[in-house]
């Protein structure tokens, strides 16, 4: 894997020559930064602006802090507190993750360590459905859920990640395990150990990266979904913070602007904690889904 | 269905070493490990394929039995619905807007943090957060405020002396509006961009240099064709994704795909068709023809790959 050393590779020649055109290219970077941090701004600076000043200028900073804006969307939506509306949200993501990283792990193991008859043609199938589009089975998975009554409950957006629908991260979890030393498992097979020792004392501590890497971006693409869950759910006591942001979409008028935002900051906030405190696997994890085909 | 009553671990030949589990038994192995993910492909993927192909052609409206109607609903997607080729053109306007925008986005910022050396992992982590944030109801709406007639975009725009007004109340500008959310969240394909980058040998470029290569010809002549498998990589996704956005055209349009069927893009389109209209056989017709789209599509960029992707590993330490 380690190909080359160029991971410490020289800033191109003309960079190293001209501090000039360092200081220009960090100061091109900056202003692309500065647009793109934008929104977030006006996000959180919006969250805090009374009525009157929603709209009409660019300026972010509020007059005067306008906390009702909070209070208001504490008291949530359709008459479900934002603390339900969280819990709902945490039940459906941690459970979306269980169940990731554990089927995704086991599914991932096979087609990584083990041989077995059609693992050619069934890795193949697994990495397609990668790329099916998720319209193309939506409508029989929402007639089977239904049949089975389990529409307007929590369980299409949990089951299918106990049975390791997503692809992407079996094949993350694949790529991973498949840089790990083959020696490992032989040394373990010498001592004794079989298939399922190995997978659990062997690799899967090993794979601990590629996990994390799975659970948190399982956790923020179950909390940011909002199409399942759109037609999944109807009940306002079952909706999650993201579905209640919908009963704003509806609402142009700009005094709910407000409440509003600062539910949407709600909304917001675990995926940039979580960002914040990870940013290192996700990054990694994004860049490695990509190489060593 | 003859009697082969004999269980396979009794007809198995005893183990000769002992070291080694008997093959049979590892193959077992494997697919107990498999067996969730097999269930999920089963029941969850394949059957639905089928059975969303089987009510494609049928009347089915989730309470009454389907009726088969052959290929109507193919037909009167084709022929007589001008909201479903407007989903088509909308979609298509935005892929191709969308898609290459960003990917160049990601590959100019991707390229000049190659050569930063301080800051590099803020400046990797900063640009990669709206990838996370933008999938997001909460940006979606901030989207629609900023870009209303009298947000920030307005403002700024009237204040240069531009004149557009509020991009989502006008039909052709909303859906640049959704675009542009796209775009914003070039940080995905930039991180594997830049993870591709670092992969290309130096050798090559101070081989280049030393020969008097310029910038340009260097950018052309080792970064492309280096980085061309990520580039086709990032392509293909970013461009099947995009095909299924749906939250930004929702938060903009309040559901509706408006101002007059601007930003009803596909799905959206598919969504009122099959769960406010109840016309699921209409929509899983919608489905299918998007799935062999989607498919023709990536078998077409497959097929062209091959001039343009270039495999420099394939005579010396290959990955595998």
């Amino acid at each position: 894997m380690t190909t080359a050393p160029i991971s410490t590779a020289p800033a191109t020649p003309a960079a190293r020559r001209r501090p000039v055109g360092r200081i220009v290219l960090h100061a091109c970077l900056i202003a692309v930064l500065l647009v793109m941090l934008y929104p977030l701004a006006w996000l959180l600076a919006t969250s805090f602006k009374p009525a009157d000043e929603v709209v009409a200028s660019l300026k972010l900073l509020p007059s005067h802090f306008e906390w009702s804006n909070y209070s208001t969307a504490l008291d949530g939506v359709n008459e479900v507190s934002v603390g339900r509306l969280l819990w709902n949200s945490l039940l459906i993501a941690c459970g979306a993750v269980l169940g990731n990283v554990i089927s995704c792990s086991l599914a991932a193991y096979a087609f990584a360590r083990l041989r077995f008859k059609m693992r050619g043609p069934l890795f193949a199938f697994m990495i397609a459905t990668i790329m099916l589009p998720h319209h193309a089975i939506l409508i029989p998975q929402y007639i089977i859920f239904n049949q089975l009554g389990m529409v307007n409950t929590y369980w299409p957006m949990i089951l299918p990640k106990f049975l390791a629908t997503d692809a992407f991260f079996v094949f993350l979890i694949v790529q991973f395990m498949r840089g790990l030393p083959r020696e490992l498992e032989e040394a373990a097979r010498i001592d004794g150990c079989g298939p399922f020792r190995s997978f659990f004392s062997v690799i899967l501590p090993l794979t601990r990266p590629a996990l994390i890497t799975t659970a948190i971006f399982t956790f923020i693409w179950t909390w940011n979904d909002f199409f399942t869950q759109l037609i999944y759910l109807f009940e306002p006591e079952k909706f999650t913070l993201t579905l209640a942001l919908r009963s704003f979409v509806d609402a142009s008028s700009q005094s709910a602007f407000g409440p509003m935002f600062a539910m949407s900051v709600f909304a917001l906030l675990p995926i940039v904690l979580f960002f914040l405190a990870f940013q290192r696997f996700l990054v990694e994890g994004m860049a490695s889904s990509g190489l060593k085909g | 269905m003859t009697a082969t009553a004999t269980r396979p671990q009794d007809a198995a030949p005893p183990a000769t070493g002992g070291k080694r589990a008997p093959k049979r038994e590892r193959q077992g192995a494997a697919w107990v490990f498999l067996s969730p993910w097999v269930l999920g492909a089963a029941v969850l993927t394949l059957l639905p394929m089928a059975v969303s192909l089987y009510l494609s052609f049928t009347d089915y409206d989730m309470f009454d039995a389907p009726q088969w109607i052959g290929f109507r609903n193919y037909t009167q997607m084709f022929t007589e619905d001008p909201r479903y080729w407007r989903s088509v053109i909308t979609t298509l306007t935005y892929v191709v807007i969308a898609v290459p925008l960003q990917l160049a986005m990601a590959l100019a910022v991707a390229i000049a943090l190659k050569s930063v050396k301080r800051g590099k992992g803020f400046y990797r982590s900063a640009f990669y957060a709206p990838s996370l944030l933008g999938a997001s109801m909460s940006i979606a709406l901030v989207w629609r405020a900023i870009f209303n007639d009298g947000g920030s975009v307005d403002n700024l725009l009237s204040g240069m002396g531009i004149d557009i007004g509020g991009w989502i109340n006008r039909p052709g500008w909303a859906i640049l509006s959704v675009a542009l959310l796209t775009i914003w969240q070039f940080g995905a394909p930039m991180v594997i961009f830049l993870a591709g980058l670092q992969q290309i040998p130096v050798e090559l470029y101070e081989a280049a240099a030393v020969d008097g290569a310029s910038w340009w010809r260097q950018f052309r002549s080792i970064t492309i064709p280096m980085l061309s498998p990520v580039l086709f990589f990032n392509l293909v996704l970013q461009m099947i994704q995009a095909f299924q956005v749906f939250t930004p055209a929702f938060a903009v349009s309040a559901g509706k795909g408006g101002p007059a069927d601007s930003t009803l893009v596909y799905t959206l389109y598919l969504y009122d068709r099959g769960f406010t209209a109840s016309h699921m056989g209409y929509a899983s017709a919608m489905a299918w023809a998007l799935l062999l789209a989607i498919g023709a599509v990536t078998a077409v960029l497959f097929r062209t790959s091959r001039a343009w992707v270039f495999y420099a590993n394939d005579n010396n330490e290959g990955g595998r």
